[in-house]
């Protein structure tokens, strides 16, 4: 355990903030950095929707967490945590982003590049709402923020690696996109439109589906109601 | 009769089978296309439609236009920081701000080091694959790759037959697991593939040098941005301040950051000349007799310009970056092209998913209306939310129609060199010279696919070259004692007139780029972005003049209709960035290209 102390380890949180519940691992990254303070040998990094330039990240990463908007075909908001092998497989299947490079494309490169993480753990949340454009997450998924930090915390914690909670809140070095702001300084519907396309956001290939219960599923039973 | 004579001089007849390629992969965002193909396999008809709503113009009304960079640097992955800086100059524009030339070379910098790094990962991560086959790699012998290196690009030294070989060794490692990872989704036995095995593991090897060679180049903007990987930037100027003395100063650049600078600009320029140049060199010489794919080239092309030698000069004179419009084929004039001009660029919607109060007018972008429209027409085949096939005889695309005096546009790469050629930039004429000696072709060769990878491989040698000449120039300007940065002047919103208009452009890897922006009472009241894959996959438009994208397609022969690989490499060749993006995963099955013939 000594040895793994000094372990750089990457929390990385992936997705498009205008896109409702997407944007649930920027967010939860938003606020741990808000809210922590982490030994050096700890990032915590906003990938946004970048794939192939986060690449370099993942490779000087010897645990790497991922924090993400996963559709696990579980409840809305339903959390779940995913290890190691596991993660490609959860991730990636449908590319939408950075020149379609989904993340596990760029997992697939660090791998061929031969510099991969040691430990890999996917935190992910199913989303309620996405074809809400400009829209922030739903309660139910923002409900989950805290609770995901806390699987990551404990994950950390058996790395021997202790997060250090704020008394008060830090402000971000681009408070632009703080979640507040982005909020309350929203166009009404009115004269801004939210919808996305109905052929791509409604069609099969990219429905949020009806929970449906998976063999090898883990739901981790986190109760948020009543919260929002 | 299906014969339709388009006004710019294409015949579209959709009388043979539908080809439906959904999504097209390896770009940016959403994209479908539609071909119709006759008895011999030749496209005769080319339908491209954007089928993800892009409404960031909207999110962004009423709110501080101070912020909108922030914004428009989310609305995707690659494209973050040249939205970014259009945003700035837009609204430098509008409020009349002056930035220091320190901020001008940083700026630069950053802007070309984003061309040189865009264009590499391009050529190498989702275009080298249309022409490069890694499955017949594994047949190659490493000793005579080792010498195909040396005939190629005699200055590098990574040329060992072990080391070819020990790529070769990874390659199969990675087959026979049986995850193809990034390879996957491939024809790979489709005769279109033209390489020998020892060309197709030279590039596969040089695909994983460049992926992870791509990594310094990106620490530029990291450093002068200050953050990685959304760079932080600023109206007025740049959000970081020169301390030439610091020691590990926070916030602050420092001269062993400058340095650090300097010598990724000198490894980039190294690694474009001896890698980048000579494989694409080596690979044209195999495909130089496959000459579609050129469409508008030519007869059609325009850039805004970009690279401001002198600061807050946007004239056609001080832009290194060449600006100008080329029409009727006639390289002999390059007309003047002026952003605020309403009658020259107007935005077009009769094929689009939009509404305007009279679809037969074009709307300048400072006019601009973006409401949707989501309507199919009659001879859709399908519903609205699982089309088989598209009406282009109706509305049928997310992409407005944007038009240049009338005239539907190719942007990008090419459009650059061609006006650039046209005009007589010294150094754009010989890097064009060069590479027309070296393949023995004409100038009529570059009005095609390869062209425009050509083309994109010499831009980022140019601005590879372009990056050492302004780091120089800020070194130069910070020893003469000058370490301004930004200008706060205008800074609060109390100093701004009470309606104001600005308009902010630049060369964005793929294309002219342009934000158009307006401020009433401090807040944004209108903004309109017209981007590069707005030109070139744009929709038809009143008249019937079709895109650059469906230009690029037509008469082009597939050779295996279910596997179109020509589509998509011609596709590929303009880098599409049909910004984005829902990007939620599910556990279970691949997302595949649904390729569909009817």
């Amino acid at each position: 355990m000594s040895g793994a102390e000094r372990k750089r380890i990457l929390l990385l949180g992936i997705g498009n903030l205008l896109w409702a519940d997407e944007g649930f691992g920027v967010r939860v990254i938003e606020y741990l950095q808000k809210h922590y303070r982490f030994p050096d040998q700890v990032q915590v990094v906003d990938g946004g929707t970048q794939g192939v330039y986060l690449i370099e990240h993942v490779q000087n990463a010897e645990v790497l967490v991922v924090f993400d908007a996963v559709d696990y075909g579980l409840a809305p908001g339903t959390l779940k945590r995913v290890e190691n092998a596991d993660v490609p497989n959860f991730l990636g299947a449908k590319k939408m982003s950075l020149h379609q490079t989904g993340f596990q494309e760029v997992l697939a490169m660090a791998q061929m590049l031969g510099a991969y993480p040691e430990s890999l753990l996917l935190i992910g949340v199913q989303p309620e709402e996405l074809e809400d454009y400009g829209g922030s997450l739903r309660p139910s998924v923002k409900a989950q923020i805290q609770p995901a930090i806390e699987l990551a915390l404990a994950y950390l914690a058996d790395c021997g690696v202790t997060a250090e909670p704020l008394a008060t809140e830090v402000e971000l070095a681009d408070p632009i996109l703080n979640i507040g702001r982005y909020e309350t300084e929203r166009p009404d519907a009115d004269s801004a439109c939210r919808l996305g396309d109905e052929r791509v956001v409604r069609s099969a290939a990219f429905e949020v589906r009806p929970p449906q219960p998976l063999t090898d599923a883990l739901p981790i039973d986190v109760d948020y109601r009543g919260k929002y | 009769m299906t014969v339709t004579a388009t006004p710019n001089g294409f015949h579209l007849n959709d009388a043979g089978r539908r080809v439906v390629v959904d999504p097209v992969t390896r770009i940016e965002g959403h994209m479908r296309c539609e071909v119709n193909i006759d008895e011999e396999n030749i496209i005769r008809n080319a339908v491209s439609s954007g089928t993800m709503w892009r409404g960031l113009e909207v999110i962004l009304k009423g709110r501080d236009p101070r912020d909108a960079w922030a914004f428009v640097q989310r609305i995707c992955g690659v494209c973050t920081g040249t939205h970014a800086l259009t945003s700035v100059r837009a609204v430098e524009d509008a409020l009349k701000i002056k930035i220091p030339e320190n901020a001008n070379s940083i700026r630069n910098i950053m802007q070309l080091s984003l061309q040189a790094h865009d264009h590499l990962v391009h050529f190498y991560h989702l275009h080298a694959l249309d022409w490069v086959n890694p499955v017949n790699a594994l047949k190659a012998d490493p000793v005579a790759v080792s010498a195909l290196q040396q005939q190629i690009s005699p200055s590098n030294p990574k040329s060992s037959p072990g080391y070819f070989r020990d790529t070769q060794n990874r390659l199969k490692k990675f087959v026979e697991s049986g995850q193809l990872g990034p390879f996957k989704n491939g024809y790979w036995s489709n005769p279109a593939y033209l390489l020998p095995p020892e060309a197709d593991l030279l590039a596969v090897t040089h695909y994983l040098e460049a992926l992870d060679f791509q990594k310094d180049i990106m620490k530029i903007r990291t450093i002068f941005g200050g953050k990685d990987p959304h760079p932080n930037w600023l109206v007025g100027g740049v959000p970081c301040a020169i301390n030439i003395d610091g020691v590990g100063a926070v916030g602050a650049v420092n001269m062993e950051r400058l340095n650090l600078i300097s010598s990724i600009i000198d490894r980039t320029i190294t690694f474009i000349d001896q890698v980048y140049i000579p494989d694409l060199l080596a690979i044209a010489q195999f495909y130089k007799g496959w000459l579609y794919g050129g469409g508008l080239a030519g007869a059609s092309m325009l850039s805004y310009g970009d690279i401001p030698d002198k600061a807050n000069d946007y004239s056609a004179a001080n832009l290194l970056m060449p600006r100008g419009a080329i029409i009727n084929g006639d390289l002999s004039k390059v007309h003047a092209v002026d952003l605020t001009d309403p009658k020259q660029i107007q935005e077009f919607v009769p094929h689009s998913w939009y509404k305007y109060a009279d679809e037969a007018v074009g709307l300048h972008p400072w006019d601009g209306v973006t409401e949707p429209n989501y309507k199919i027409g009659a001879k859709t085949k399908g519903d609205r939310t699982h089309i088989q096939e598209l009406d282009e005889s109706a509305k049928y695309s997310w992409i407005k129609a944007p038009r240049w005096n009338g005239h539907a546009m190719e942007v990008g790469p090419l459009a650059r060199y061609v006006i650039g050629y046209a005009q007589g930039n010294k150094e754009i004429t010989e890097q064009i010279n060069f590479v027309l000696k070296t393949l023995d072709v004409p100038v009529s060769a570059l009005f095609s696919t390869l062209g425009r990878t050509a083309a994109r491989g010499l831009e980022a040698q140019w601005a590879a070259g372009k990056m050492r000449y302004f780091m120089d120039k800020l070194m130069s300007n910070i020893k003469s004692g000058d370490l301004a940065t930004a200008n706060v002047e205008r800074w609060d919103p109390d100093t701004w007139p009470s309606s104001v208009k600005g308009v902010g452009f630049t060369e964005a890897p793929r294309g002219a780029l342009g934000h158009w922006l307006k401020i009433e009472d401090t807040k944004i009241a209108n903004y309109q972005c017209v981007v590069p894959t707005t030109w070139n996959g744009s929709p038809r438009d009143e008249q019937g003049n079709i895109g650059a994208f469906e230009a690029s397609l037509m008469n082009t022969k597939v050779e295996r209709p279910e596997e179109p690989v020509e589509i998509l490499r011609t596709l590929h060749s303009f880098d599409p960035c049909l910004a984005c993006s829902t990007h939620v995963m599910s556990p279970d099955g691949q997302e595949l290209t649904r390729v569909k013939v009817r």
